[in-house]
């Protein structure tokens, strides 16, 4: 009789520990989700403010042709790349940030621009839009990270094995040049 | 563990007060009552009592594009899920606190002077401050230890009088058989213990409270990944000697730094809400990465092996993340264009509106103003209202 005790005792334990634990990878699965959709709405707002951005700066940025084209062609590119893969887009992303930080880098040269009450609210926009795609990608990564280490740590990795949690992807940044500063050319 | 010791000693007066009516369960009731009420009123109605306290008044998107998007940049790098409120108190102290019962309805407050004072990075790292003091849910742990206190104070300073006056005149008849020796002691005891209670309390209190900022720095150093915008905030906000006007002192936990410090004032002793700034700063500055773990490095470094960050969270590391930063100096406004452009929300939140002339000159039309037309007094064109 007190054997079956135990033995239930220990069952109905288990159960509760299961639960627990499964619960807590839903949890933190979610959270990931969660956290890609933010980087999503970042991402797309700065597509939005690009066209406008660039229309403002045209009248008075003559001589920067190139730079302009090159924001607008890095905009359409990221654009297309955003049904792709996390490693691909965070690539095409990437791209589109160091155009955009060369073009603010220029934008120093112009004075009437930088006194044009438009264009320094799209600029605080897009600088804060900037920012929010740097800080959802943080915390998409920080989510990354704990999730995956209760998918491989004992004793959830036997949890997560059985119900099929997947690590996650990190939304890292390939492209070398983000991390430079930009270069600022008088040509 | 803190909050238990106050728990405690709340209804350990609690019985000894009862002890003085001839009833401890009484005195027990009576405490926990007064307690629950006090709480729930604190619960249910402290931000809004906070906020119309210091005369804080709310803003929208457009009022301040660039406080909104880095209430919303902190609000993204800490995984809230819901804005909260942004209020701007009309203020030249240099201060900002944050409340809220719980982390969905939650609001930052920033007076105008601070919002003048400082830059992109500095805002950043003071509202990361406050948004992890809504995140870790210190807003209710404070006003919960507040209401204990406030408890513990009023109770140990009405049991006080009682024994005092009341209970020995009356214990004197009731005592006619053996035992008075030891009701006696009791009453002694009781005595000392009415007169200790509300310190140890408030000492706790603080202890508490002192724990929760280091870790609302730590906390803000991770989510800006820049230890050094907060750092330097704080640089200015200790320089400065402007006392907040509606400060009070219920609320000072929730203040980014201690609104009743004296000019010159070491605060680092046991009776302070905050550690003193410059101990802040430095901890900052000597952190070598971003995460928790590094901030309690810096922390021992500087307080020689003692660690403040509770272990729960440490074992949560972090990403290491090179953050863009766009923001060269071309995008930021200078400290004369903050405070225009905070003098612009304060006249527009107190519904006044502004004419621009053409010669420069800004008018401002108070709300009550009856006439259709006003003449600039600068250059004499006349406006339409």
């Amino acid at each position: 009789m007190v054997a079956v005790y135990v033995i239930i005792g220990i069952v109905v334990v288990l159960a509760i520990i299961l639960w627990v634990l499964y619960n807590g990878l839903v949890r933190l699965r979610n959270q990931v989700k969660n956290a890609w959709a933010q980087i999503d709405v970042q991402l797309k707002r700065r597509y939005d403010l690009i066209p406008n951005l660039v229309e403002t700066a045209k009248g008075y940025m003559k001589h920067e042709r190139e730079t302009l084209e090159a924001v607008t062609n890095a905009r359409n590119l990221a654009q297309q790349a955003s049904s792709a893969g996390a490693g691909e887009r965070a690539k095409a992303e990437g791209e589109l940030s160091s155009a955009l930080s060369r073009l603010l880098a220029v934008v120093e040269n112009y004075p009437d621009l930088k006194a044009n009450q438009n264009f320094l609210a799209l600029q605080e926009e897009l600088t804060s839009t900037e920012n929010k795609i740097s800080f959802s990608r943080q915390f998409y990564n920080d989510s990354v990270l704990r999730y995956n280490n209760q998918t491989q740590m004992v004793p959830s990795n036997i949890v997560a094995g059985m119900f099929g949690f997947k690590a996650s992807e990190f939304f890292e940044v390939t492209v070398t040049t983000e991390r430079e500063a930009p270069k600022v050319s008088f040509t | 563990m803190l909050t238990i010791g106050m728990g405690v000693l709340l209804i350990l007066i609690g019985y000894f007060l009862g002890a003085a009516f001839d009833s401890a369960v009484a005195g027990l009731v009576i405490a926990i009552l007064i307690w629950v009420i006090l709480s729930l009123v604190a619960y249910f109605q402290g931000d809004s009592i906070l906020l119309s306290m210091s005369r804080a008044k709310k803003i929208k998107r457009d009022d301040h594009p660039r406080l909104y998007n880095i209430v919303e940049e902190m609000k993204i790098a800490s995984g809230l899920e819901k804005m909260p409120d942004i209020y701007i108190i009309d203020d030249p102290a240099l201060n900002a606190f944050a409340t809220g019962r719980d982390p969905n309805r939650a609001s930052v407050a920033i007076t105008s002077g601070l919002l003048q004072k400082l830059n992109r990075d500095e805002l950043q790292g003071v509202i990361g401050h406050e948004i992890s003091h809504i995140k870790n849910r210190d807003v209710l742990l404070m006003a919960m230890c507040g209401v204990l206190l406030g408890t513990i104070v009023l109770l140990a300073w009405y049991g006080s009088r009682f024994l005092i006056f009341g209970g020995a005149g009356s214990r004197r008849s009731s005592s006619s058989g053996g035992g008075g020796q030891g009701q006696i002691i009791i009453l002694i005891v009781a005595l000392v213990f009415m007169i200790l209670a509300p310190i140890f309390a408030q000492l706790i209190y603080f202890a508490i409270s002192r724990k929760r900022e280091y870790l609302a720095d730590a906390s803000s150093a991770l989510y800006t990944r820049y230890p050094e915008g907060l750092a330097s905030a704080l640089e200015k906000l200790g320089a400065s000697t402007g006392q907040l006007k509606s400060a009070n002192k219920a609320t000072a936990p929730m203040y980014i730094i201690n609104p009743f410090r004296k000019k010159g004032m070491k605060a680092s002793d046991l009776t302070s809400t905050h550690p003193p700034i410059s101990e802040r700063i430095r901890i900052l500055r000597a952190m070598a990465g971003v995460s928790f773990n590094e901030y309690d490095q810096a922390y021992s470094k500087v307080h020689g092996g003692k660690r403040v960050i509770p272990a729960a969270s440490i074992a949560a590391e972090t990403v290491p993340i090179t953050t863009t930063k766009l923001e060269g100096e071309a995008g930021e406004p200078n400290e004369i264009q903050r405070a225009r452009e905070t003098s612009d929300v304060m006249w527009r939140l107190n519904n006044y509106n502004t004419i621009k002339c053409d010669c420069g000159a800004k008018l401002r039309v108070p709300p009550k103003f009856k006439e259709s037309t006003i003449k600039c007094p600068h250059c004499g064109r006349t406006h339409q209202v």
